[in-house]
Parts: C-alpha cells; sequence; structure tokens
C-alpha cells in the first residue's frame, strides 16, 4: 500500500509536469446540486491535480449559542475526538495514514469541516469514510469532552495575556450587546465549566444537519464522483431544518468607548459600527470604498496619514466584515502607548474627511484597477476557489457571482461611494476601544 | 469498519527504485551573475515573481541588529525615478498584490500579478536593486514603525519575548542569537548611513535570485530578465564570515518573566541541517523524527501528550533542514490545568527518551512519510509557495535541485537512524531550557510581587 502511494505520486506529479506547456483554462463553471437529504452541493472540477478538497460548512456557529458561549465551538472540536466508535487516536491514524488532512474552523456564523485528500480512490476513499463518520456519528465521550473543555479554558486565559484578542474580545461585546454575534466563539469560564454531553448533543442533533449544511468540492473528480463524495460524506446526517434567521442588528445608539487596562507597552485601538449584511444592497459600493479609505494594504488613506505620514503603527487597517446579519465595519491599530490619544484622532479625522467627502475619481479608479486587475489571483488554487465555492454557498450568493463580480465593481461610481458612506457610516456615533497601558 | 489496508501500509519501503520526473523548473545566469529559476505551473493565468537577496539577520553584528528587516522597509521608499509608495501604487493598479519578508538567512521582494503584468514588476525591481533612495527623514518615519512592528510581536507577546531571549542565550557566537527584528536599543541608534553602506553591501544582481512561477513560458521570462536586470552593474561581494557556533559544553537553563497567565516552556537541541551536516541523511532522519512527535493529530505529542498523559495542553516540535547554520530541534508547549512546566518538562525529556531508546515503530514511520508524500502533491496548489521553496533554496544555498531530493531522502529514512541521529543530537549536553515565568496582568500585582521578591532576596542575606 505504502509503496502504491509512493509511486502514485510520482507518477502524479510526472503527469501534471508532462501537462506543462498548455495554457491556463479558465475556472470551469459552478455546479450546484442537492444531496439526496437536502445538502447544496457547489462543485468545481479541477483535473490538473491529483487531490480533491471537501468543505462541509453548517449554519452552527457560535450565533446559535443561545444562554451557552462556548457550545458551538466545544461541539465543533469535538467532532473528530471520537466517532462511531472510533477514538481520536483512530480517527487521526486513519486519515493520515492515506495522507489526508482534516481542518475546521467555527466561527460567528459557520462551523466547518474540511477534507483534503489525494483523488485516487484507494486513498480518497478511506479518507472519506472516516470523514462522514467525524461528521455524522460524532461520539460526545465524556473524557473527551473534559479534556478538551480545560483545553478551551486554558485559551481562554492566554487569550487574556494578548491584547488583540482582548480588544477583539470587547469590541464585539460591545457593538453586539444582546445580538447573538456577541457571544464570544471561545465561550466563557462560567459557560464553559456548565456545558455537559446532553447540551453539546442536543446542539449536534440541531444544526449539523443536511438542510442546514453546504459542501464544497473542487478537485480531480467528475460529476458523478462528485455526486457519490457529497452523498457518501453526508449520508450520515438527519435530515433536518435550516438554522432559524438570526434577529437584526440594531445600530449603536450612541457613541461609546471602552478602555480596558493592559500590561503591554502598546495601546490597541479598534473604531466601529455594526456594518453589512452578506446580501446588502450596498455591499459592492462599500467594498470599493473601503479599499480607498483601509482596505488597500500600504495603499490607503489610514495607512497614507497613520503610517507613511507619522510613523505611529505597523498595521492599520478598515473592513466590512459581511456576516448573515450586520457584521461590523471595524478599523484598527497599534501604537506606543502614549501615542495612543494621537493615532486615534488621526484615525477619526481620516474616516471623517472620508465620510464627508468621499473618494476624490482617481481613487476610485486606482481601487477599482486593484480589485478588478486582481480576479484571476482570486481563483488562482483549489484552495481559493474551495472559500468562494463555501461563500457562495453559506450565503446563497448567485452562481454566477465570480464571473459578475468584475462589472459590478466597474460599475460603482463615486456618487455611489459617496452615497453609500453617508448613509452606512455614522463618524460621530462610533464605538471605541483602547486595549493597554495608560 | 475500515479496511484494514488503510492501516497497515505494507512494510516494503522504497528501494532506490524512484526516478526522478522531470523537473519543469528552468535555470538561467545572467552576464552579471544574476540567477533567475522558472517554474511553469500553467493552472491559471497568474505570475509569482520574487527576488531573494542572500542576506538576512544572520549576516548581521552586535550593534546592527535588525538592519536587514529595517532596510527591506526602506526598499518601499522610492528610487531616484520613482517617490516614495509609488511602487506599491503601480503594483495594486495593475491588480497585484505585493510585500516582502525577512529571515535569518534571506530577504526577499514579491509580487503575484496576472500573468501580462509581469514587466511591471521586474521593472520596479530591476530598478530598487540599484538606484534605492535612503532618505533620512523617510527613514525617521519608516523606522518608528519596525518598532512598532517589534512591539507588537515581541514586547507584548509573551511567549515571542520568551523565545527572543531563549535563541540569544542557546546560540553564542553563530549569528542566529540575532533576532530578525533587531534589538530595540539598536533600532533606536540605527541610522540612515548604516542602512545605505549595507544596501551597498548585498543589493546586487550577483548576489540575487529571481525566481517566477506560473502561467509563463521560461524563454519570455528569461528575455524580460535580461532586458532588465541585464544592465545592472554587478558588485565585489565580500564572503560572508563562517561564524560557525562552538561546541556546546552542557545543558542552559533561564527563566523569562512577563505579564502573562499560562506558562510556556520551549527546549532546544542544536542538531545539523542540510548545509552542515558531515552525514547528509541526518537532517532527513531529524525531519522525520520531528514528524514522529508532532506531524499531524496522530503523533505522539498529541496522542501521548495532550490526549494521553494530559499534562500538556499544546506541544510542539519543530526543525528546519533548511537553515544555513547549525540549528536547533525546538520542542514547546504549555502545561494542562493541575500540571507545571516541570511535569511538562519531565514528559517532554521522556519523549526523547524514548526515541533514544527504542526505534519508532514501522506504522508510526510510514504515516510521517505517508503525509509527507501527499504534501509533496498538496504544495502544488499554491503557486506562491512553489516559488517560496524555490527561493528559499536558492538563498541558503542549497539549490533549487535539494527538493526534488527530500521526497526519495525522506522516504529513505529508517526507524534505526531515527534512533541514531536521536542518541546522537538529543542529549543534555546540546540542551537549552527556557521557561517563561508569568507575571501578574494587574500592574498593582505586578508591584507588590516584584516588592515581594526583592524582600525576600534581602532576608536571605
Amino acid at each position: 500500500m505504502f509503496t502504491d502511494l509512493l509511486k502514485f505520486v510520482r507518477l502524479a506529479t510526472a503527469l501534471f509536469l508532462l501537462g506543462a506547456g498548455g495554457s491556463a483554462q479558465a475556472m470551469a463553471p459552478i455546479q450546484h446540486w442537492q444531496t439526496t437529504n437536502g445538502a447544496r452541493v457547489y462543485f468545481v472540477p479541477a483535473p490538473e491535480l491529483p487531490m480533491v478538497d471537501i468543505k462541509v460548512v453548517f449554519n452552527a456557529g457560535s450565533a446559535r449559542d443561545g444562554e451557552h458561549p462556548g457550545l458551538a465551538q466545544l461541539t465543533h472540536t469535538l467532532l473528530d475526538k471520537g466517532a462511531d466508535g472510533l477514538s481520536a487516536d483512530r480517527i487521526a491514524e486513519h486519515l493520515e495514514g492515506v495522507g489526508a488532512r482534516l481542518s475546521g474552523d467555527s466561527l460567528r456564523d459557520m462551523a466547518t469541516l474540511g477534507l483534503r485528500s489525494l483523488s485516487d480512490p484507494k486513498y480518497l476513499q478511506p479518507a472519506l469514510a472516516v470523514f462522514a463518520k467525524v461528521l455524522a456519528k460524532p461520539d460526545f465521550n465524556a473524557a473527551d469532552l473534559n479534556r478538551e473543555r480545560e483545553r478551551m479554558l486554558i485559551a481562554l486565559q492566554y487569550a487574556q495575556q494578548q491584547p488583540d484578542a482582548v480588544s477583539e474580545k470587547t469590541f464585539y461585546a460591545a457593538l453586539y450587546g444582546t445580538h447573538p454575534y456577541a457571544s464570544p466563539p471561545e465561550g466563557t469560564v462560567e459557560s464553559l465549566k456548565a456545558l455537559d454531553r446532553a447540551a453539546l448533543q442536543a446542539f449536534y442533533t440541531r444544526y449539523y444537519v443536511a438542510h442546514n449544511a453546504v459542501v464544497a468540492i473542487v478537485g480531480a473528480v467528475d460529476r458523478a464522483a462528485a455526486e457519490k463524495l457529497a452523498e457518501t460524506a453526508t449520508a450520515g446526517l438527519a435530515s433536518g431544518a435550516p438554522a432559524p434567521v438570526l434577529p437584526a442588528v440594531a445600530d449603536l445608539a450612541a457613541a461609546r468607548e471602552q478602555r480596558v487596562a493592559h500590561p503591554s507597552t502598546q495601546t490597541h485601538v479598534l473604531l466601529g459600527q455594526p456594518g453589512i449584511r452578506r446580501d446588502d444592497p450596498d455591499y459592492f459600493t462599500l467594498y470599493v470604498g473601503n479599499y480607498v479609505l483601509g482596505g488597500g494594504g500600504l495603499v490607503s488613506r489610514l495607512s497614507d496619514e497613520v503610517r507613511e505620514k507619522r510613523g505611529l503603527s505597523y498595521s492599520v487597517y478598515s473592513y466590512f466584515m459581511p456576516m448573515a446579519e450586520r457584521g461590523p465595519f471595524e478599523l484598527g491599530l497599534q501604537t506606543r502607548n502614549d501615542q495612543a490619544a494621537e493615532a486615534l484622532k488621526v484615525l477619526r479625522e481620516t474616516l471623517a474627511r472620508y465620510v464627508a467627502e468621499g473618494p476624490t475619481a482617481a481613487e476610485l479608479e486606482a481601487a477599482q484597477k486593484n480589485i478588478t486587475g486582481g480576479q484571476a489571483l482570486r481563483i488562482d488554487s483549489n484552495r481559493k476557489i474551495l472559500e468562494y465555492l463555501a461563500v457562495i454557498g453559506f450565503y446563497r450568493l448567485p452562481l454566477d457571482y465570480l464571473e459578475t463580480f468584475n462589472g459590478k465593481i466597474e460599475a460603482v461610481t463615486l456618487e455611489q461611494v459617496r452615497d453609500a458612506f453617508k448613509r452606512r457610516v455614522q463618524p460621530e456615533r462610533m464605538l471605541t476601544v483602547l486595549v493597554g497601558g495608560s | 469498519m475500515l479496511p484494514r489496508t488503510t492501516l497497515i501500509l505494507g512494510a516494503c519501503l522504497l528501494s532506490g527504485v524512484v526516478a526522478a520526473a522531470a523537473p519543469a523548473v528552468h535555470e538561467f545566469k545572467l552576464d552579471n551573475g544574476m540567477k533567475l529559476v522558472v517554474k511553469e505551473d500553467h493552472r491559471a493565468p497568474v505570475v509569482v515573481s520574487q527576488v531573494w537577496y542572500k542576506v538576512g539577520s544572520s549576516y548581521e553584528r552586535d550593534g546592527l541588529t535588525g538592519i536587514s528587516h529595517v532596510l527591506e522597509h526602506m526598499m518601499f521608499k522610492g528610487t531616484q525615478k520613482h517617490g516614495p509608495g509609488e511602487f506599491s501604487r503601480i503594483i495594486a493598479e495593475n491588480g497585484g498584490s505585493e510585500n516582502a519578508f525577512t529571515s535569518r538567512d534571506y530577504t526577499a521582494y514579491f509580487q503575484s500579478l496576472e500573468k501580462s503584468r509581469l514587466p511591471v514588476s521586474f521593472e520596479m525591481e530591476a530598478d530598487r536593486m540599484r538606484n534605492l533612495r535612503l532618505n533620512a527623514a523617510e527613514f525617521a518615519k519608516e523606522v518608528k514603525v519596525v518598532m512598532e512592528e517589534r512591539r507588537m510581536r515581541t514586547e507584548d507577546d509573551a511567549q515571542s519575548l520568551t523565545y527572543e531571549q531563549f535563541n540569544a542565550v542557546a546560540y553564542l557566537n553563530s549569528p542566529y542569537r540575532i533576532p530578525t527584528i533587531g534589538w530595540m536599543d539598536d533600532l533606536e541608534s540605527l541610522q540612515v548611513g548604516d542602512l545605505q553602506r549595507w544596501y551597498q553591501q548585498w543589493y546586487a544582481p550577483n548576489n540575487a535570485v529571481l525566481v517566477v512561477t506560473g502561467d509563463v513560458d521560461p524563454q519570455a521570462v528569461l528575455k524580460l530578465a535580461r532586458q532588465h536586470f541585464g544592465p545592472l552593474a554587478a558588485s565585489t561581494l565580500e564572503p560572508a564570515k563562517p561564524r560557525h557556533e562552538i561546541e556546546q559544553r552542557g545543558t542552559r537553563r533561564m527563566v523569562v518573566k512577563a505579564p502573562a497567565e499560562v506558562p510556556y516552556l520551549i527546549m532546544g537541541y542544536k542538531v545539523p541541517a542540510l548545509s552542515t551536516a558531515k552525514a547528509d541523511w541526518e537532517p532527513y532522519a531529524l525531519e522525520v523524527l520531528a514528524g514522529i512527535l508532532d506531524g499531524g493529530d496522530s503523533a505522539r505529542f498529541t496522542r501521548e501528550l495532550v490526549r494521553g498523559q494530559q499534562i500538556a495542553t499544546t506541544a510542539g516540535a519543530g526543525y528546519d533542514l533548511n537553515d544555513r547554520q547549525e540549528s536547533l530541534l525546538l520542542l514547546d508547549g504549555s502545561p494542562a490545568n493541575g500540571h507545571d512546566i516541570a511535569a511538562l518538562e519531565t514528559a517532554l525529556r521522556a519523549q526523547i527518551a524514548q526515541l533514544r531508546d527504542k526505534p519508532v515503530n514501522a506504522a508510526e514511520l510510514e504515516r510521517v512519510k505517508a503525509q509527507v508524500l501527499a504534501d509533496h502533491v498538496y504544495q502544488e496548489d499554491s503557486v506562491f509557495y512553489q516559488a517560496m521553496q524555490i527561493g528559499t533554496l536558492e538563498a541558503v544555498g542549497l539549490g533549487w535541485q535539494t527538493m526534488d531530493r527530500y521526497l526519495p531522502r525522506v522516504q529513505a529514512v529508517t526507524a534505526q537512524q531515527v534512533q541514531d541521529v536521536a542518541r546522537k543530537y538529543l542529549i543534555d549536553d546540546r540542551l537549552t531550557v527556557a521557561v517563561l515565568d508569568p507575571q501578574p496582568m494587574d500592574a498593582a500585582a505586578r508591584a507588590r510581587a516584584q516588592k515581594a521578591a526583592a524582600q525576600g532576596a534581602r532576608d536571605v542575606h
């Protein structure tokens, strides 16, 4: 078996090399269907490399924690720690013995589980069999639960010593108040200590179901094989029902400032408001507009004012994080404690001026050129295409999202950016978070 | 049930039968000594261009630490032809993304672009290779940015701080003791004239390697490279001094006190790298050894320390066989609740002792090798990573061909060889241990603790 694997890799790599010399093909169109139990599948064939990626996304993030912060994440963590009688050790041995990689994420909107495998059925099938068990038959053993809970408790302690983690946690809590997005994905000490097997099992049973799942597949398989893959991966899931729609996010009633003392030499500064939903009609306008403000790396107004002109911070940025409900519009930097007031002033003034005046014609054009000119780079690997499929599926974006992306960016006008920023951003009503020493 | 075959991989290992696949890598040399390496990947209409300079913090001297990294920042501040930041604006308008990174052994600049824009990258990189304009006012601001970077990455991160000081103790005379970001004191006294000299000393076509991967024709890339980089004058390069680490004679131990919540332990054993190894199989055996300890969730650290004995909440092992100088096999971790750093250290040492005492079993060994094989395929998914791999090997002097040897050499490693390198190198005399001793996060409590410690010290005398 092992020698076979070696030969396979050698041969596959050689074939790939022989294939060199042709010219690049555009990404194949996205194919979409449903599994028999109702999971929505998104597939792009990528025959060049002998590998396949599968990512299953559940609407089972911390927004579903309810009164139990950390519930979604602990449930997610335990999936591969015991399934259908296989211990965590056996699960890892089975997967790694055929060179497969398991990955996962537990965020506010989503809980994801990914499998990367060689595409030869000899390696893919055993990996897939374990993957399906992890998805559909987690055991939630008491010993595993207790151990992973303890590890999450230490992770909470660790986060307290990191000023960036403290600022982010403070920011979300203050921005979202009683909305489910306020719940810290990593949990709280009290909540984690109270979680038990029944709570995890109930969460799993409600949210890890086919009608609440999206399956993204990219790799060297054809449509028929992809259909089988999706069926096998999700076969053990109950059909279930989609998670309910989350409540709308309320605007901040007034400006707020929150300071947290921390023994750091820098103060971490965050400024923000509730931003946009993933299906927001202003999405493209704000995306282009934000590139000019603070989304373009070294090329942005914030970078110019804070870093290039004044040397105040290594990193300074702004972004809209689109989520199922309104994700944050966030600006941030870190600077030596005694410069925090000055840096905050520059941050606020730069934002206020941008909202008042909007971008110049040259700035807008540069932003559009960067974003549209970078289209090929956004989909130049299986991994990146997979991420797009997951987002398109989860947020129910149109299947031609990538094809029509550049057209939508190019259609944005100066007036639209000015108007959208004025409507959507109120510089006088921002949340400010400062974490650091005085 | 799973088929048994997935568990027990056949015992017949590679027996030198593997014919190397014809590499799609093309190497050229310009008349001025600049090397060009091109690797084709025609999956998407993109190109990655990287310029690697053979200079990094391991070339630096005391008092001037961090200078390679500060120079990397200044490379975005313009030339005679282009103003500060203009390079970045032009790349951005061409839809590109760009950045740079500095390590101990190299400094590299890169752009990812739609394939037709490659000339934009070459024009700019060629320009700043020889015509950088180092302006005192720009420098004064940028060095402040680097100090903020240092605060963010090191000063305010207790584990990074511990690692930095561990490193400075583990190496006595090797330049690997120098932190790449530089000591704060050195950053504060750095002058623009220092940078000018550093730039003149190292930034020349004959000290650079240009790596291009993506949807390109190697001959066309060569032509374009000749056009832009060909006219640049070569420099007379002074070879770097050897600065080989002296033999370690006994365990070194240290404590770092910093505000923190979670204790942390780092252990490092002096081991050879490919560049320094007398027996060239040893680094591959060490690579496999690191995989046995920490190559995935089925590896020993996670299986035995995190899940089994539950002594560690995290435990890792790391080794880079591509280092230019003698290197370290690093272990690190934090204890689980109910255990202290001493217990964690004992457990990690027991893991090392086990490697010395008993050959690893066949299933473990083959699992590590299976992952290496699969990763060989997976890494082809990233155009950027392919360039990184070539650039790293070129910059440290091993040559890109080393990557073709990696697979067969790792596959050839035996359990006996893993045990041999453990016995030879993973011994107390080659070990350095650093412990992060968490101090109270709250300022008042920290002051009280310091006072009590001082009081205790007086009481003793």
